[in-house]
C-alpha cells in the first residue's frame, strides 16, 4: 500500500467509477494504465500536466437529458420502471416497495452508506415473501488490486423471489429494436462490474451470488419519444472479462516490484492545487512503466494523446492499429517493416514468411501503382 | 486488411503523405452532388440541430433548429429540409432513355440521378434515423405536418439504404469515399475523422500530411463534422444561445444560434467540397460507371413506387424481403470486388499477393488448339504464362482477365513459375480465332478467380406466400394514428 500512496503522491486516491473499471477490460495489457489506475493516480490531470490533454468531454444537453430520463423512470416510486418489470420478466408484481438506500439522513461516508446498503440487502436476501422490492441509489463496493472502490450506481436492484436483477438506466435511443451497438457494449460492460459487486456483497454477507441475475434490465428510451423500455441484457461474457482483468491487476504487484524504488506520478500541487512538479521529470516518471498503446485507447483513456505520441516518436506499428498489426505479423516498427520491404534488412528468426510476403508487396505494389 | 494495404500505410508514416490504394475511381461522382451536412443536438436519438446542405460550394443552405427540443421546430425544419432536398431530387426524374431488354419490354429509366454527399458513417446513420422519424407522419389529421415532410422521409431512407448496396453511389459518406483510395498513416479509427483524414492526403503547403492529422484533431480549429457536435462548443457557445431563445423567442435570437452553428459547419462544408476535388481528381473507373446504371435503375424504381402511391418503407423487413435483400447485396459485393480489381491494377495488386491472381509474360500461345469434332468443334486455345506471383490456383479454376473482359479461362496446371491455362469462353463460333482475340507470346497479362458473371436472383416465395416457419406472410401496412401520434422528442 505505502508503495501506491509513493506512486500517487501526496493526494487521496482516485476512486474507481463502474466507467473506470468497465473501461479497464478494453486494453488488459497496458502496464501503465494498470500501474496507475491500481495506485489511484488521477491520469486525466497527469495527461494535462504533460501537455497533452484528455480528449473527452460531455456535452450539458447529454447531460440534462441523461438526468430527465432517469428522473422519469424513477418517477413516483419508479412507476414507469415497475410497468417494464412487469411486461419484461412476465411477473404479476403487484406491488413493489421502493426502498432508497442513499436517503440515511445528514451527509454520511461512503463507508457508512455502505454499511447501510449491506445492512439492508441482507435483510432482502434473508426475507422470502414474494412482493418485489426496488433498491435506489445501493452503494456498493469492489476490491481492486487491493485497494476498496466504492461504486455509486445510477441503477437499481431489484429483488423478487428471492432474485436479484440490476437494472441500468440509459439515456440513448432504441429505435425499432435496434441501439448504436457501441452504446450497448459499453452499457454491458459498466453493468456486470454492478453485478460483480453485487454478487461479491452477497457472497460476503454469506448468501449464494448466483441469486443476483446475469441477466441485467437495460432501460432507454424507445424510438424518438421519451418512454422508456425495457431490454435483458446477458452479461456473461462481460463478467468474464472483468474478473480475469481484476485478478491480473491483484498481481501488479509484481509489475510495481520491478519499478525503481524512488517512481513516483506526483503531481506535487502546490496550495491552490496547481502542480509544480516540472514535466520533463513527470515525463520520464511515466515513461518508466511500458504502455501499449492501440487507437481504441483514444476513446477510453485518458493519457492516449501521450501515449500515442510515445509511439509515433517510436515508429511503432501500434500506431495504425490492430488490422495493420495482423497485417504485418506483428513486426514492431515502421522502418523494420519498411526495411524487410524493401530488403535492406535481413529477418530475424521467425521473420521470414512476413519478409517474403512485404518484399513481393513492395515489388507487386511498385509494379501495379 | 491486406498486406498490401498495410504496407502503404506504413509508406505514408515514412513519407508523411497519404499513399494511393487506387488508380481510378470506384465510386461514380456526380457532376452535380448535393452535400448534405446534418448536426443533432448531443443526448438526443435524432433531434436535428442544423443542417448545412446544397450544390453549389459557394452557397450552402443553412437550417437551423433554435430550440431541438421543440416539435413544431423540428417539423419546420424537416419542410424546409425537403424545399431543398426534393427539387434537387425530382429534377433528375425529367429526363429517361429508353433500355431494350432481350425477351423483355423495354423500360424507362432516368438519364441521371441524384447524388448526396454526407460527411462520414455516422452522419450517413443518422440520415436514416432522420428518415424513419418522418416517413411515416401523415399531412392530414390530428398531427398533420407538411406534406413533404413524410415524401422527404422516404426519400432520405432510400438514400440510406441504398448506401449499405455494395457500390452504390446514389449516398456517400466522403471519409468512406477517400479511404476506399487512400492510405493514410494512421489508424483507420481515425480516418473517421474527415479533416485529418484529408489533411493526410493534401496537406497545406508546407506542412506534412501527419502534422495536418494532428491540428485536424483540434475541434476548435476544426469542429466535428457531426452529426455529434463538440461538447466544449456546446457547454460555451450553443447552450447560451438556445438558453437566449428560449426567453425571448424571436428573429435575432434565431439569428445568434444561427451564427453559431454557422461556425461549426463552415469548415466541414469546405472539407466536403475538397473531397469531392480530391476525388474528382481520379478517373472514374469503367466497372463505377455501369453500377451507377444499376444506381439509376433502383432510383427510377423508388420514384414510381413512390409515384403509385406505396406505403413507406416498414421498420422491418419481412421474411422475403430480407432474404432478397441480403441475396442481393451478397452478390453486389462479389461483383463490386471483382469489377474494382479488373478496373484497377492496384485493388488487383491485393488478389496477386494471396495467389489468387498473377500477372506474368506469355511464352507460349497455341490459339488454334480446340475440342471436339465436326460441328461439335470448339476452340479452345492455350496459353503459357511465367510469373513471378506466388500462384495459389487449382487445376480448373475459372480465371477471368482484365484485357479481355468476355472470355473466361480455366487453370490447366500450374508447375512453377509457369501456368498454363485453356480459354473456355468468348471464343466466338469462327473456326480460327480473331486476330488479337488470343495473347502472343511476349504479351503481358493477368488472369485472375474473380467472377463478375450475372448471377440468376435467388429464388424466393412472393411475399403473401412467406411460409409458416418464417412467420406468414407480413401484415399488410396500415398507416396508424400512432404513427402519426409518434412523439419525436
Amino acid at each position: 500500500m505505502e508503495r501506491f500512496d509513493r506512486l500517487r503522491g501526496a493526494v487521496p486516491a482516485r476512486p474507481h467509477d463502474a466507467r473506470a473499471i468497465a473501461a479497464l477490460a478494453a486494453n488488459p495489457g497496458c502496464a501503465r494504465r494498470a500501474v496507475m489506475d491500481a495506485a489511484g493516480v488521477d491520469k486525466d490531470a497527469t495527461a494535462t500536466h504533460l501537455g497533452f490533454p484528455a480528449p473527452f468531454g460531455q456535452s450539458p444537453f447529454a447531460i440534462t437529458r441523461g438526468n430527465a430520463f432517469e428522473a422519469l423512470v424513477k418517477d413516483s416510486g419508479c412507476a414507469e420502471l415497475l410497468r417494464l418489470l412487469r411486461e419484461l420478466l412476465g411477473l404479476p408484481i403487484p406491488l413493489a416497495a421502493y426502498t432508497d438506500l442513499g436517503d440515511i439522513g445528514g451527509n454520511p461516508s461512503a463507508h457508512l452508506r455502505h454499511a447501510h446498503t449491506l445492512k439492508l440487502i441482507d435483510r432482502a436476501a434473508r426475507d422470502d415473501d414474494e412482493a418485489g422490492t426496488l433498491y435506489d441509489h445501493p452503494l456498493l463496493r469492489l476490491e481492486i488490486a487491493g485497494h476498496t472502490s466504492y461504486l455509486e450506481p445510477d441503477v437499481v436492484a431489484f429483488r423478487l423471489a428471492g432474485r436479484f436483477h440490476i437494472v441500468e438506466i440509459k439515456s440513448f435511443a432504441i429505435v425499432d429494436g435496434q441501439a448504436e451497438p457501441d452504446k450497448v457494449a459499453a452499457a454491458a460492460r459498466q453493468a456486470a462490474v454492478y453485478v460483480l459487486a453485487l454478487r461479491t456483497m452477497l457472497a460476503e454477507l454469506g448468501h449464494d451470488p448466483a441469486r443476483v441475475s446475469h441477466e441485467v434490465v437495460l432501460v432507454c428510451p424507445e424510438n424518438f419519444a421519451n418512454r422508456p423500455a425495457g431490454t435483458l441484457l446477458d452479461v456473461r461474457r462481460e463478467l468474464a472479462v472483468l474478473r480475469r482483468q481484476l485478478s491480473r491487476m491483484a498481481r501488479v504487484g509484481a509489475i510495481v516490484d520491478g519499478l525503481p524504488e524512488e517512481l513516483t506520478f506526483d503531481l506535487a500541487p502546490d496550495a491552490d492545487g496547481v502542480p509544480t512538479r516540472p514535466v520533463p521529470e513527470l515525463r520520464e516518471a511515466v515513461r518508466t512503466v511500458g504502455a501499449r498503446y492501440a487507437p481504441e485507447c483514444l476513446s477510453t483513456c485518458d493519457l492516449c494523446f501521450f501515449c500515442r505520441d510515445e509511439a509515433a516518436a517510436g515508429g511503432s506499428t501500434e500506431l495504425l492499429g490492430r488490422q495493420v498489426r495482423d497485417a504485418l505479423g506483428g513486426v514492431a516498427t515502421v522502418s523494420e517493416a519498411l526495411g524487410l520491404a524493401d530488403g535492406s534488412l535481413t529477418p530475424g528468426e521467425g521473420q521470414e514468411e512476413i519478409a517474403r510476403l512485404l518484399r513481393l508487396a513492395d515489388r507487386i505494389y511498385a509494379e501495379a501503382g | 486488411m491486406s498486406t498490401l494495404a498495410a504496407l502503404a500505410r506504413l509508406r505514408a508514416v515514412r513519407t508523411g503523405t497519404a499513399q494511393r490504394l487506387a488508380t481510378v475511381r470506384h465510386c461514380h461522382l456526380s457532376e452535380r452532388p448535393m452535400v448534405f451536412i446534418p448536426l443533432r443536438l448531443a443526448g438526443e436519438a435524432a433531434a436535428p440541430l442544423a443542417a448545412m446542405v446544397g450544390t453549389d460550394p459557394g452557397h450552402p443552405h443553412l437550417l437551423v433548429v433554435p430550440q431541438p427540443r421543440d416539435r413544431d421546430l423540428r417539423f419546420a425544419f424537416a419542410a424546409e429540409l425537403a424545399e431543398i432536398v426534393l427539387p434537387y431530387v425530382e429534377g433528375f426524374l425529367k429526363e429517361t432513355e429508353t433500355v431494350e431488354r432481350r425477351g423483355a419490354e423495354p423500360y424507362e429509366r432516368c438519364a441521371d440521378a441524384p447524388q448526396l454527399l454526407v460527411p462520414g458513417r455516422s452522419a450517413l446513420a443518422f440520415t436514416l434515423l432522420l428518415g424513419r422519424s418522418t416517413r411515416f407522419r401523415r399531412a392530414e389529421g390530428p398531427h398533420a405536418v407538411h406534406p413533404s415532410v413524410p415524401i422527404l422521409g422516404r426519400w432520405l431512407t432510400f438514400f440510406a439504404q441504398r448506401a449499405r448496396h455494395p457500390g452504390s453511389a446514389l449516398l456517400l459518406a466522403a471519409t468512406e469515399a477517400l479511404s476506399l483510395h487512400w492510405a493514410t498513416g494512421q489508424s483507420a479509427l481515425e480516418d473517421a475523422n474527415l479533416a485529418s483524414l484529408i489533411g493526410w492526403i493534401d496537406p497545406p503547403p508546407g506542412t506534412t500530411g501527419a502534422d495536418a492529422a494532428r491540428e485536424a484533431e483540434d475541434p476548435l480549429v476544426w469542429p466535428p463534422a457531426g452529426p455529434a457536435t463538440d461538447p466544449g462548443f456546446d457547454a460555451e457557445v450553443l447552450a447560451p444561445a438556445i438558453r437566449a431563445y428560449e426567453e425571448a423567442p424571436g428573429e435575432r435570437a434565431a439569428a445568434r444560434v444561427a451564427e453559431a452553428v454557422r461556425t461549426q459547419l463552415d469548415p466541414t462544408w469546405r472539407l466536403m467540397w475538397r473531397a469531392v476535388d480530391l476525388l474528382r481528381g481520379l478517373p472514374e473507373g469503367r466497372g463505377a460507371s455501369a453500377r451507377w446504371e444499376t444506381d439509376r435503375g433502383s432510383f427510377t424504381a423508388f420514384a414510381e413506387q413512390l409515384a403509385e402511391g406505396g406505403p413507406p418503407q416498414p421498420k422491418h423487413d419481412g421474411a422475403v424481403a430480407a432474404a432478397s435483400r441480403l441475396a442481393r447485396m451478397e452478390r453486389a459485393q462479389a461483383s463490386y470486388d471483382a469489377q474494382r480489381a479488373y478496373d484497377d491494377p492496384l485493388v488487383m495488386a491485393a488478389y496477386r499477393l494471396t495467389g489468387e491472381a498473377f500477372t506474368g509474360t506469355v511464352v507460349a500461345s497455341d490459339p488454334a488448339n480446340a475440342e471436339g469434332e465436326g460441328r461439335g468443334r470448339k476452340l479452345r486455345p492455350l496459353l503459357t504464362v511465367r510469373t513471378g506471383d506466388p500462384v495459389r490456383l487449382a487445376t480448373g479454376t475459372k480465371l477471368g482477365t482484365p484485357d479481355r473482359r468476355g472470355q473466361q479461362a480455366e487453370v490447366v496446371e500450374v508447375d512453377g513459375e509457369l501456368v498454363t491455362l485453356k480459354i473456355v469462353k468468348g471464343m466466338g463460333r469462327g473456326k480460327v480465332a480473331t486476330p488479337g482475340a488470343v495473347p502472343e507470346v511476349g504479351d503481358q497479362v493477368c488472369y485472375a478467380a474473380l467472377s463478375d458473371e450475372y448471377q440468376p436472383p435467388a429464388s424466393l416465395p412472393a411475399p403473401e406466400e412467406t411460409p409458416w416457419t418464417h412467420g406468414g406472410p407480413p401484415p399488410e401496412y396500415v398507416p396508424s394514428t400512432e404513427d402519426d401520434q409518434e412523439e419525436w422528442s
